[in-house]
């Protein structure tokens, strides 16, 4: 009876922090449908206007095109490194100088934000990067490295090194067996770790807050300096929309993950 | 990039190329994988290299294959230094335990990879591999994944892939290691009769005596990173250069005592009695080998006298197989024999009985004795 | 961090071992040639990463003047130091509170059957990435003073709390946002621990709860360690969440420092903050790293 008890309180326990967690993000997407000017929730009554709005507005549709082009830069720069990076920390027969580096790689995933961003931010206004879309793709790109990184170094820890030396002996160079063999096998890995890179990038606020210039804002930046001024249903659009990008690509990230897994 | 068609790709298929293996050394920082190994495999030949898990045959075979650099020694092929050329320009198949069959690609176009590294047009690579695919017996699997067929399948198509750019010689790191012996039987035959038909120089790895036996037209025992003896299964077997290699392959009786010339044989004395054995005169510590269809038991206890040995024993153990059955004899001192009669030929002898050990001076060998194969063996 | 990313990807059986080193060129140096595939990735690192933060704790000491003018200044103001102390007393209440908030859900899931635990998993990883921005815009929606939280109050006859811009408001905000750096390396711990312990205790005569609370408790620390060590120092540096949520008035370490190096230019005191933020991470893992270790000790002696 009281073990009963016991698994019910559990439940409803985890059940709770389960809402806690996931329903109070939800709320933004119907208040991008409202037909109010303000906030409230539950809207009463329904409309697009916000996302004409968000549509209309140079300075939200600039933002959002520059936070597309700033991740799948990133995408792609933190994907090609990190993965010769992951493919030299599995390689590498130097145990303790790949413990090293390999620290070295995931060290920006502890270090907090703020103070990466102060540095970042120094830097780049000594070189003229602040504000600039190399700057922004350099800086995102050193936090989203270490996803790619976790990422492909998990599959190539379940790829079979053997078939490379089994490649070798049917005469393939080492170009052609990456090419042939190894990549093939571990692109669920590569795939989810560019998804996760532009994630990371796409929802960015900290260092882009300070890198950020008049000409080249991103859409977090935009939304933070936006709560800040004023809150308008424009907001929970832009919102909306972001959670949706994110979450399909990071489902996608996801699935692709489980099935590398599964095809062990 | 472009590959570069590996050198040797045009050379005529059906040809088996001469591997000379000089002073072959791989040492692992201080360990010693492979010690001072010579040794030449005639073209088509299907050499074995056999002998105990560790002793060193899988290190060798990576050297000729190119998958792990040469300490010292050198390697030719056909009179060419390889030891320089990488893995995927030597031009030599090789079939791994494990298959290592790419698992993305069908099992045509794991056949037809090698194919494609040297540029073997279309038309031309479809042929070829219809017929691996056609030798080793899989045909009708070509569009099938790896995971979809069974362990023996997959280790066919593996030989496919391996023989289908007509390599001069052909390696396999204990192929059939993975499967059940049936399958093993089965697949050992059809080996057999794919090297009778590509003709090129197999080298064989296996601990299996009896596989070395029915594939090999000779065999390289290994032991402790040495080759102890390279001969045909009979040198191996009746003329056995080691102790090891007495022990290794086949049952037999090992006496241990000490020798001394005795006109043209030797004499071997053991706790209490002596023993007459032909050839390889030696003295001092001395090991005798008998197999055990050489020794004979006599019920008579009485002296046999003429050239013969004879040991009073006792037989304490019977083994049954049909054809034939073992006696496991005491001898004086504990030493133990054994011994093989045919069914037709049998004594009527049971556990518990006295009898002679009989056998002829020139059915045995007398060895330098070797105490470490104990340890290698029991 | 790495724990946190383990469900994403956990690291299957490791490939079985080369047979051999690897492949055609092993010859030399050829050993050490994976090296120069990390060296890209390390020259990012080092130009965007590691210089800029040494660079940054550098000028804590050389700017404006060379010195330790920077701490002095920081250590000297009353109202500076009140503002670390109220950084550090947030973290603790995170802290805390995720710690209750996250011990039964991660008990949860290593008791629940195998769907139920992904999609347990899936949840909490679910704040991890989903925009920050999104999130807090979401409670700032939500626990204004007109807000769906105070509606509901209200209905209870409570009168209308102030929630946002005050601690309430931020601890809200940043605990959702730290579940998963708590409940990750929880689960991992808890999921190692022999069930058939609990069993045992309760055959020797201990009621469930005490076979619980006796048994499966102490084996858990490692996790709480961990975890609470996890979300201590990353809440530590949490800059958005007490910004949009908080007050200004009541600024944590992280807002601080932006005003003095974006709104002031003061490079120095920026960077002695940063300092002395990175100090305490760099001694909170430290002295985990001794628990740890005096704990294992522990464990070894007792047997
Ligand atoms: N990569 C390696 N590093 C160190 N020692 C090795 C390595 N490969 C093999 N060895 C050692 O070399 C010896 C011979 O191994 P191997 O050639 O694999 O034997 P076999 O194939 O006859 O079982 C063994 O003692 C083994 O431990
Ligand atoms: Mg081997």
């Amino acid at each position: 009876m009281s073990a009963r008890l016991g698994r019910a309180a559990l439940w409803t326990a985890g059940v709770l922090v389960a809402a806690w967690l996931v329903a109070p993000t939800l709320v933004v997407i119907p208040l991008g449908f409202t037909d109010k000017v303000s906030l409230t929730f539950p809207p009463t009554g329904w409309s697009t206007r916000w996302y004409a709005n968000f549509f209309g507005d140079p300075a939200w549709t600039a933002a959002l095109a520059n936070s597309l082009l700033v991740g799948v830069l990133v995408a792609v720069v933190a994907t090609a490194i990190g993965t010769a990076a992951a493919f030299g920390l599995t390689r590498w027969t130097n145990g303790r100088g790949s413990a090293a580096a390999s620290v070295l790689l995931l060290a920006p995933m502890i270090v907090p934000g703020i103070i990466l961003a102060i540095g970042i931010y120094a830097v780049f206004l000594k070189l003229g990067l602040a504000g600039t879309l190399v700057g922004f793709v350099a800086a995102h790109t050193v936090l989203a490295m270490p996803f790619v990184v976790v990422s492909v170094t998990a599959s190539l820890r379940t790829f079979d090194v053997r078939l490379e030396t089994a490649a070798a002996s049917l005469g393939a160079g080492r170009w052609a067996t990456f090419r042939q063999v190894t990549l093939p096998l571990i692109m669920p890995g590569v795939v989810s770790g560019a998804l996760f890179a532009f994630v990371t990038s796409f929802d960015e606020v900290v260092v882009s807050l300070f890198i950020q210039s008049p000409t080249l804002v991103t859409l977090p930046v935009q939304m933070y300096s936006s709560v800040t001024r004023e809150t308008d249903p424009t907001l929970a659009a832009a919102a909306t929309m972001i959670l949706v990008l994110t979450t399909v690509l990071v489902g996608g990230g996801l699935t692709l993950a489980a099935r590398r897994n599964r095809a062990r | 990039m472009p590959v570069d068609p590996p050198e040797g790709a045009a050379l005529p298929a059906g040809k088996g190329a001469r591997i000379d293996l000089s002073g072959m050394t791989k040492r692992y920082g201080g360990a010693v994988a492979v010690d001072d190994v010579t040794l030449t495999v005639e073209p088509g030949e299907f050499m074995t290299f056999l002998g105990p898990s560790g002793s060193g045959k899988t290190t060798t075979l990576n050297m000729i294959a190119g998958f792990t650099d040469i300490t010292s020694g050198t390697l030719r092929i056909d009179d060419r230094p390889v030891g320089a050329v990488p893995a995927h320009k030597r031009d030599i198949g090789v079939v791994f335990q494990h298959y290592a069959l790419f698992p993305h690609m069908t099992v045509a176009q794991n056949v037809a990879f090698p194919l494609r590294q040297r540029r073997v047009p279309r038309a031309e690579r479809d042929r070829l591999v219809a017929a691996a695919l056609e030798t080793v017996q899989l045909p009708g699997h070509a569009s099938r994944y790896p995971r979809e067929l069974s362990g023996g399948q997959q280790q066919r198509v593996a030989l496919a892939r391996a023989i289908v750019f007509s390599p001069r010689v052909l390696l396999m790191d204990e192929p059939l290691g993975a499967l059940d012996r049936k399958l093993r039987e089965f697949l050992q035959l059809e080996i057999k009769r794919i090297h009778r038909e590509v003709g090129s120089t197999f080298v064989f790895v296996t601990h299996d005596q009896e596989e070395a036996l029915v594939l090999s037209d000779r065999i390289a025992v290994f032991n402790n990173a040495r080759i102890e003896q390279v001969g045909t299964a009979r040198d191996l077997y009746e003329r056995p250069a080691t102790l090891f290699v007495a022990r290794f392959l086949g049952e037999s009786t090992v006496l241990r005592g000490t020798a001394t010339p005795d006109g043209s044989r030797s004499r071997l004395d053991l706790d209490g009695f002596a023993v007459r054995a032909s050839g390889g005169v030696r003295s001092g510590p001395a090991a005798l080998v008998v197999r055990p269809e050489r020794l004979r038991l006599e019920a008579d206890e009485s002296d046999a006298g003429g050239g013969g040995n004879a040991i009073p024993v006792t037989v304490v153990e019977e083994i049954y197989l049909g054809a034939a059955r073992k006696l496991e004899v005491l001898l004086p001192g504990g030493a133990r024999g054994l011994v093989r009669e045919q069914a037709g030929t049998s004594s009527d002898l049971r556990v518990g009985d006295r009898a002679r050990l009989c056998w002829h001076p020139d059915d045995c060998v007398l060895l330098p004795d070797d105490p470490t194969t104990e340890r290698i063996l029991t | 961090m790495a724990a946190l990313l383990s469900p994403l990807s956990p690291s299957g059986p490791a490939a079985a071992a080369t047979p051999a080193e690897k492949g055609g060129g092993s010859r030399g140096r050829a050993r050490n040639r994976p090296f120069l595939l990390i060296v890209p990735a390390l020259l990012v690192l080092l130009a965007v990463f590691a210089y800029p933060v040494a660079q940054t704790f550098v000028s804590a000491f050389t700017t404006p003047s060379p010195g330790t003018g920077n701490f002095a200044w920081f250590f000297g103001s009353p109202a500076n130091v009140a503002v670390l102390t109220r950084t550090f007393s947030t973290a603790l209440w995170a802290t805390v509170i995720c710690l209750c908030l996250a011990y039964p859900y991660a008990y949860l899931m290593t008791v629940a059957s195998p769907r139920a635990r992904a999609t347990l998993l899936l949840i909490v990883m679910l704040p991890f990435w989903t925009s920050l921005m999104v999130r807090t815009f979401a409670w700032l929606v939500l626990l204004q003073d007109t807000g769906l939280v105070n509606g509901f109050l209200g209905l209870l006859g409570l009168g209308p709390v102030s929630l946002v811009r005050t601690q309430t408001g931020v601890l809200i905000g940043m605990v959702q946002i730290l579940m998963p750096f708590m409940v990750l390396p929880l689960y991992s711990v808890m999921s190692g621990i022999d069930r058939r312990l609990l069993t045992a205790a309760q055959s020797l005569g201990a009621r469930p709860l005490v076979a619980l609370l006796r048994v499966f408790v102490p084996l858990s620390l490692p996790g709480v360690a961990a975890g609470a060590t996890m979300v201590f120092i990353t809440s530590l540096g949490f800059y958005v969440t007490p910004a949009l949520l908080g007050s200004p008035s009541e600024a944590l370490i992280s807002q601080f420092m932006y005003t003095q190096v974006s709104g002031m230019l003061m490079w120095g005191r920026g960077g002695a903050m940063a300092v002395v933020l990175f100090a305490a991470t760099l001694l909170l893992i430290g002295l985990l790293g001794l628990a740890m270790r005096a704990g294992r000790r522990g464990k070894a002696g007792a047997r």
